[in-house]
């Protein structure tokens, strides 16, 4: 079983979803975790200075709301749903709505369709107003294990 | 601006317009190794804190998102006549099999179409051989965004 599955249960014990980005190196650096104080599981980036993309406006880089976008459909996957495996991207498809300001940004996920191997899920992010959404996602992910799937986990 | 002939003059003007001066690609310590009219080439060293899984020491999809973003973007600066803001519309991305740790990685973007108001680039990432991809990607762009472009360094007119 592998060190997120081990960190999986352990979070679930503890009804402590935060621990689940302790054990994805990426995650702690971009200070990317997922909370559930709401009762509803949300992904957070912490808004730090190495985000920036644009220094004028100052706007976040897209390539880290991606980033984010997809951290969200994950920790989505391992808490929400009954997986065994950690899920592996296949695609993701990530439109830009607004710039992004220099706060923290909030993701949600959901299953749009469970297969047996594949799940898509689309996730959304949205900075102090969740009504005006700065990125959406939809992404595949395998969910099955298999030595010939692609990557990224 | 001057034009610039040198290849290396030219990689090292857009080393600095699009790594040293965005934070986050500089941050990732990207590298320009590539700049010719439609074309854009970046180089992407493996670090542990880029990594998904640390059981494997795969990277995560991350790195290789603001990556290719950012040389999509690239490859869209170096079409236009004159410097011009713009902001990634939308980016997909094929994760086609996992980067193999510890490599470095290679992007190479093509803007293959650019009309007034967007730009169309796609993308692959790869160890060295385009033919053995790690990622595809396809970027749109809207150009005559607000803000400056982003090929002025802050403290520069346009």
């Amino acid at each position: 079983m592998s060190a997120l599955l081990t960190r999986l249960a352990e979070a679930r014990k503890e009804g402590n979803v935060a621990r689940l980005a302790e054990a994805i190196p990426y995650a702690r650096w971009m200070q990317i975790a997922p909370e559930n104080g709401t009762g509803e599981l949300l992904t957070r980036m912490r808004y730090h200075p190495e985000l920036i993309g644009n220094t004028f406006l100052p706007a976040i880089h897209g390539g880290t709301l991606g980033a984010m976008l997809e951290m969200a459909a994950i920790f989505h996957l391992l808490w929400e749903t009954e997986t065994e495996t950690v899920p592996k991207i296949v695609n993701i498809t990530v439109d830009y709505l607004r710039s992004a300001r220099p706060v923290d940004v909030i993701a949600c996920a959901k299953v749009t369709k469970q297969g047996r191997r594949m799940v898509n899920v689309f996730a959304e992010a949205w900075q102090e107003d969740r009504s005006r959404p700065v990125a959406t996602a939809n992404a595949h992910f395998l969910v099955k294990s298999d030595a010939d799937a692609p990557p990224s986990l | 601006m001057s034009p610039v002939t040198s290849k290396d003059a030219r990689i090292a003007l857009f080393q600095q317009w699009f790594s040293d001066n965005i934070p986050h690609n500089k941050a990732l310590g990207l590298k320009v190794i590539g700049a010719s009219r439609g074309f854009a080439s970046m180089q992407l060293d493996w670090r542990e804190e880029f990594v998904g899984n640390p059981e494997t020491g795969v990277l995560a999809g991350g790195p290789l998102t603001a990556m290719l973003d950012g040389c999509c973007g690239m490859s869209v600066a170096t079409m236009l006549k004159a410097p011009e803001p713009f902001a990634t519309l939308d980016l997909r991305i094929d994760y086609v099999r996992p980067a193999e740790p510890g490599k470095p990685v290679i992007a190479e973007a093509e803007c293959y179409r650019i009309t007034r108001s967007v730009a169309f680039t796609r993308a692959f990432a790869h160890h060295g051989d385009a033919k053995d991809p790690i990622a595809a990607a396809a970027g749109t762009f809207m150009l005559g965004t607000k803000g400056r472009p982003t090929r002025l360094p802050p403290g520069d007119k346009p």
